[in-house]
């Protein structure tokens, strides 16, 4: 495969490691639509084409569109209109993946528009962990990614995603994804982008069944020239059912739309949403729209929304320790968006906190 | 011959509109330790504030000079940088930001941060958010556990006694006489400290060289800490101040 040394940094940045020295459950990479590894290390896991998969099981194809809307708006219509490109990965009834499985879609080729469709199945009692990074060549300063990914958590099984975003300037990223949670099913989802993109909009929804929670954690960090529309959704249509969507906001400069929607529809439902944001300063802006709908009378749902910017006391505090103004700023930074992910095994925690790390040294504040 | 740290000449500070300083001079020599009592609002926060250089602290007319150069033109990690360190009497929550975090960054090595944690008790609290629901006694002892680590040539401590029960004070002040080298011989300590206080109580833990009286703004009187501290005792602070002055007109 001709991936060249900054190629394969790129995808080290969103969490691939192609060197094998890192242990991964197994590898899914596509670079502009061509799928370029795919393989399984690990007993009771699959990971296979969707092209394939459609041909191997015929249950398959009523995955396909099966929870996201093909009409959905014209990004869905345009993915459904090819040839699946994207994944198929299965954690077999009663499999423990506790290793994170790694996939990236990379743009290769400037001004390529990639569309994916991914299907994504734990079945009863499994338990799953991906990490998703999404980049671009370092020359690729244009360019589109739409992606429709559906997620099937069975009965009492455990999947979490991790998505991380690295795009370029100029390009366009539209994810479309809702989660089926079964019956104490736990599914967390985690997005994180630290770098400029022109527009990412997305606003996951997870329907949850009995007993079954949902957790969405974003963090971002918007410099200059970033859009971001993005958030995440969680209907809890029976009884018992849990949601969590926290997000941690940071404008450099950036505009960012941070957006939560909590739907309790049936008995002894909880939901919490949290939404924290700090501008560092002017010409972007945070706009947090948290939405509870509570349709139930057992049902309890809050939420609580923070933009501002960091208080002068904590900088001058820090700079009483010997710390200048940027390092002080820097360190509040980091300390803000190093969010501990509940449920993740140490080994994705520690590729998360690695590229918050990275991304802190690299960025300007 | 001893050598001035620290020397401050008619200096004059205001917050905002509000003059808080009017005309104080203090001369701090290498190795003593001074103590300055006054009441609630008299201006002591505001001096040790305008020596570390805060800026919410506006230095009107006056100097300030620190091991014989004016540090008024010098940033506050500047001024750090030179030796001037300040434990806040109540410092603000960082959120995000744990001690322990805040240490690395300062370059401390993991070794020293878990030894001093351990002499201060503080192990629990290293990787919680700094101030973040510690207690009175907990947030100084993470003041001074920090103190100890930049290891200044002046120590300012913005009332060490405040909201500390009994035990936490022998062993806050075992780590502040560590830090000011007070097991050194006099001649061999070069540590100096400013300590401010309205209840005077830490000068029963800590020996102090000189004493001076706050009010309104004004340094008034200067002497034997021990003394001061009775007459302020049996008399309050105004009646202390007019008594130090007639005994000094004698």
């Amino acid at each position: 495969m001709e991936l060249s040394e900054s190629d394969t940094q790129k995808l080290q940045k969103v969490g691939y490691d192609s060197s094998g020295t890192i242990p991964r459950a197994g590898t899914f990479l596509t670079k502009d639509h061509e799928i370029v590894s795919s393989e399984t290390k690990e007993k009771g896991l699959e990971i296979i084409p969707l092209k394939t998969a459609l041909q191997k099981y015929p249950w398959v194809e009523d995955l396909v569109f099966g929870l996201v809307s093909k009409e959905k708006d014209n990004y869905t219509r345009e993915v459904a209109q090819r040839t699946p490109v994207g994944y198929f990965i299965r954690a077999f009834p009663g499999a423990k993946i506790t290793i994170p499985v790694q996939s990236c879609f990379f743009i290769k080729t400037a001004r390529f528009s990639q569309m994916v469709h991914n299907i994504i199945v734990a079945e009863p009692n499994s338990e799953l962990h991906i990490i998703t990074g999404c980049t671009t060549a370092s020359y690729v300063k244009q360019g589109s990614h739409l992606g429709v990914t559906e997620f099937y958590v069975k009965e009492n099984a455990r999947l979490s995603y991790t998505m991380i975003h690295d795009w370029a300037p100029q390009v366009r990223v539209f994810p479309r994804s809702v989660a089926m949670i079964e019956s104490g099913g736990v599914f967390i989802s985690n997005y994180i982008a630290l770098t400029v993109a022109e527009m990412v909009q997305m606003y996951p929804l997870a329907m949850v069944k009995k007993k079954g929670i949902a957790r969405f954690n974003s963090i971002i960090y918007a410099p200059q020239g970033a859009h971001f529309d993005l958030g995440a959704a969680a209907k809890l249509v029976e009884p018992e059912a849990r949601a969590e969507i926290i997000s941690r906001v940071v404008s450099d400069g950036g505009e960012v739309t941070a957006r939560g929607y909590l739907e309790g529809g049936a008995a002894n439902t909880r939901g919490h949403m949290e939404c924290s944001g700090l501008l560092l300063q002017d010409g972007g802006f945070i706009h947090a729209v948290p939405e509870l709908k509570g349709n139930f009378p057992t049902t309890d749902l809050s939420h609580e929304a923070a933009v501002g910017k960091i208080a002068d006391e904590e900088i001058h505090y820090l700079m009483t320790r010997g710390l200048d103004e940027d390092a002080a700023i820097s360190l509040i930074v980091r300390g803000f968006l190093d969010v501990r992910l509940k449920g993740l095994p140490p080994e994705l925690q520690h590729t998360i906190d690695t590229m918050i790390e990275k991304a802190s040294l690299e960025s300007s504040w | 011959m001893s050598i001035s740290l620290l020397k401050i000449n008619n200096l004059k500070v205001r917050i905002g509109d509000k003059i808080i300083l009017r005309e104080v001079n203090l001369n701090i020599e290498e190795g003593t330790v001074h103590v300055i009592f006054g009441p609630n609002g008299s201006g002591k926060t505001t001096l040790v504030g305008a020596i570390m250089g805060l800026p919410q602290y506006e230095i009107v007319a006056g100097n300030i000079k620190f091991k014989g150069k004016s540090i008024l033109p010098l940033a506050v990690h500047e001024r750090v940088k030179l030796g001037i360190s300040l434990a806040f009497q109540r410092p603000p929550i960082v959120k995000g930001v744990s001690l322990f975090h805040l240490l690395k960054a300062l370059k401390k090595s993991e070794k020293d941060i878990l030894s001093s944690a351990e002499s201060l008790n503080l192990k629990d609290y290293l990787y919680r958010d700094i101030n973040k629901e510690f207690s009175g006694g907990e947030i100084k002892r993470s003041e001074i556990l920090q103190m100890k680590l930049m290891d200044p040539s002046l120590l300012m401590l913005d009332e060490p006694e405040s909201g500390v029960d009994f035990e936490n004070i022998t062993l806050l002040s075992k780590i502040i006489k560590e830090t000011l080298e007070k097991e050194l011989p006099i001649i061999k300590r070069k540590k100096s400290g400013l300590i401010i206080t309205h209840t005077g109580f830490i000068i029963q833990h800590i020996r102090t060289d000189v004493g001076h009286v706050i009010l309104n703004g004004r340094i008034l009187c200067s002497g034997n800490p021990q003394e001061i501290l009775e007459r302020i005792r049996k008399y309050g602070f105004e009646k202390c101040v007019e008594c130090m002055k007639k005994k000094g007109n004698e």
